[in-house]
């Protein structure tokens, strides 16, 4: 990663946590520059979330640091990791609505909560944000009475709904049909030319997620492998990379050589 | 390796056991510490958030009519069944003394200082605290606390401050209907029935019942109600804490069952302390 020139909003140095006798993060370090989407991917089960959850400050690492704009959160008061969260927008996994609250209240929630917004500019923002969402006509609905991909946009109408500079998504995708996942990255791409974002995003949707990262990290035991430009993820040498990028996209992309060489028996012939 | 140890012969073994008693003891000490403090740190930052500004009042108003005015029923009837068997037992075994004119004090008495802040605490974290785990304990499940706490939304001041409240103010006017509704009940049975005289009944209890018997009735109520809100919230908020596994729905039902004995048992424990420093 290019890391004289860039801005870093997060950054990782040497994490360790364990669970119980389990080691999740073995010294990861990781940075996640300004205005950038940086895409961590890997198998199941590696730490993906923790790391997430690490950067919220809903995990304190046993060793390391986590500094979110030059502050380390693991030493910072209460009060500060409080007015830091107000610069962040999270999508969880499942997206984590108020599920007794409707829609609209749930995405009213940060408003109503962190700013002294009076009732008609609360509503105007939440429809222009639910406009944006595609999802005018579903402010009365509750959480369970709406789809899985519905429920996502309305995660992500929520996150977005104080204009955050970090915008933190887990598995954005996870559990939606092809159609729905491209919906949510379009309104991703949408949101984040329109509002300039830091996104950081965990998925597992290789390779389409490829298209929207700036930088794409992969995590092993605990590590991670490597951070590099897409173009470069793709062709980079390193084995478990290599491994990765084949397992998940097949092996007419694995390397340039082979390309090269298919190119080249053409021309021969 | 099984018979041996069995026949208790081998002294390493022996030590070995011993090594295990005292590991698990020295293991569910701590856990039990564990809880404890953080169940004490829970109620710090709870009564703290109800100091800090914003106050609002409508999450306050929406929780005294879920945990107090929709308790209002259940409250009325076990009232009026509690002081009916309280006039009748108490009439019989009054009747044993022929002291029969003193059933509408004996019968207000144990109502105010006892039965009515005590049953009225049993019936509302039956309906109510079971309720507030549960909903609490599913927050906590589907990341609704994690998702509030990165909205930079405090989950105490938004969801437990209003709780706390409610129940401090729902409690003495429950306990205060149950002991009215006892009353009369009493009467009912006591007077309606067996035929004590009225004015007696009434003159009794205006003569025995003394500002401090009430006063005790408000006390208790007064901790009765933030000790159930304590423990069935704290219950909820720590359930992926939980030993037992906190997980899944599973988790959730036996968490809210454990929090109901617990602040059931806390409940009569406390009611023994009070009743112990004022009287």
């Amino acid at each position: 990663m290019d890391d004289s020139k860039e801005e870093i909003a997060i950054e990782l140095v040497g994490v360790e946590k364990s669970f119980g006798r389990q080691k999740v993060l073995k010294g990861l370090d990781l940075r996640v520059p300004v205005g950038k989407t940086t895409v961590i991917v890997g198998p199941s089960g590696q730490g993906k979330t923790v790391i997430l959850k690490h950067m919220l400050g809903l995990v304190k690492p046993d060793r390391g640091e986590v500094r979110v704009f030059g502050k380390d959160i693991g030493r910072i008061s209460r009060r500060e990791l409080k007015e830091l969260r107000t610069s962040f927008g999270v999508l969880f996994q499942n997206a984590a609505l108020f599920d007794s609250l409707t829609v609209f209240d749930n995405v009213a929630l940060p408003l109503r909560e962190r700013t002294r917004m009076k009732e008609e500019e609360v509503r105007r923002i939440v429809d222009e944000k639910l406009a944006l969402m595609d999802l005018e006509g579903s402010g009365e609905k509750f959480p369970a009475q709406i789809s899985g991909g519905m429920r996502k946009r309305v995660g992500l109408a929520r996150a977005l709904v104080l204009n955050p500079k970090v915008v933190f998504f887990d598995e954005p995708t996870t559990g939606l049909d092809v159609n729905k996942s491209n919906e949510i990255y379009r309104l991703f791409h949408k949101t984040q030319a329109k509002l300039q974002y830091t996104a950081f995003i965990v998925s597992h949707d290789v390779p389409k997620i490829f298209k929207l990262a700036d930088y794409v990290a992969l995590i092993h035991e605990g590590t991670i492998v490597e951070c590099l430009p897409p173009e470069e993820f793709q062709l980079a040498k390193n084995p478990r990379v290599r491994a990765f990028v084949e397992e998940t996209m097949g092996p007419i992309y694995s390397s340039q050589e082979e390309e090269r060489g298919f190119y080249g028996f053409h021309e021969k012939a | 390796m099984k018979g041996r140890s069995l026949l208790g012969l081998c002294a390493g073994e022996t030590s070995f056991s011993m090594l295990i008693i005292f590991e698990t003891l020295g293991d569910r000490f701590l856990y039990y510490l564990n809880q404890a403090g953080r169940m004490g740190i829970f109620l710090g930052a709870c009564l703290l958030s109800l100091v800090r500004p914003p106050y609002k009042l409508y999450p306050v108003v929406r929780q005294i009519h879920f945990i107090g005015a929709r308790s209002l029923f259940v409250i009325l009837f076990t009232g009026a069944f509690t002081g009916m068997v309280l006039g009748l037992q108490g009439y019989y075994t009054l009747r044993k003394f022929g002291s029969e004119g003193l059933l509408g004090s004996a019968v207000a008495l144990t109502l105010i200082r006892e039965l009515g802040p005590v049953l009225t605490a049993l019936m509302v974290i039956g309906r109510a605290g079971s309720a507030i785990t549960a909903e609490i304990g599913i927050m906590r499940n589907s990341e609704q606390i994690d998702a509030l706490e990165c909205m930079a939304v405090d989950p105490y001041k938004y969801l437990m401050a209003p709780k706390f409240l409610a129940g401090v103010i729902s409690l003495p006017l429950l306990t205060f209907v149950f002991d009215m509704v006892g009353i009369f009940g009493g009467w009912l049975i006591g007077v309606g029935l067996l035929g004590v005289n009225e004015g007696a009944y009434f003159q009794g209890m205006y003569s025995s019942v003394v500002w401090k018997d009430i006063e005790m009735g408000i006390v208790k109520s007064l901790v009765f109600g933030l000790l159930i809100i304590w423990i069935t919230a704290a219950k909820g908020f720590y359930l992926h804490l939980e030993r037992s596994g906190g997980f899944g729905a599973e988790g959730v039902s036996r968490t809210t069952t454990d929090a109901v004995v617990l602040s059931s048992v806390t409940i009569l424990v406390w009611d023994y302390l009070i009743s112990a420093i004022m009287l």
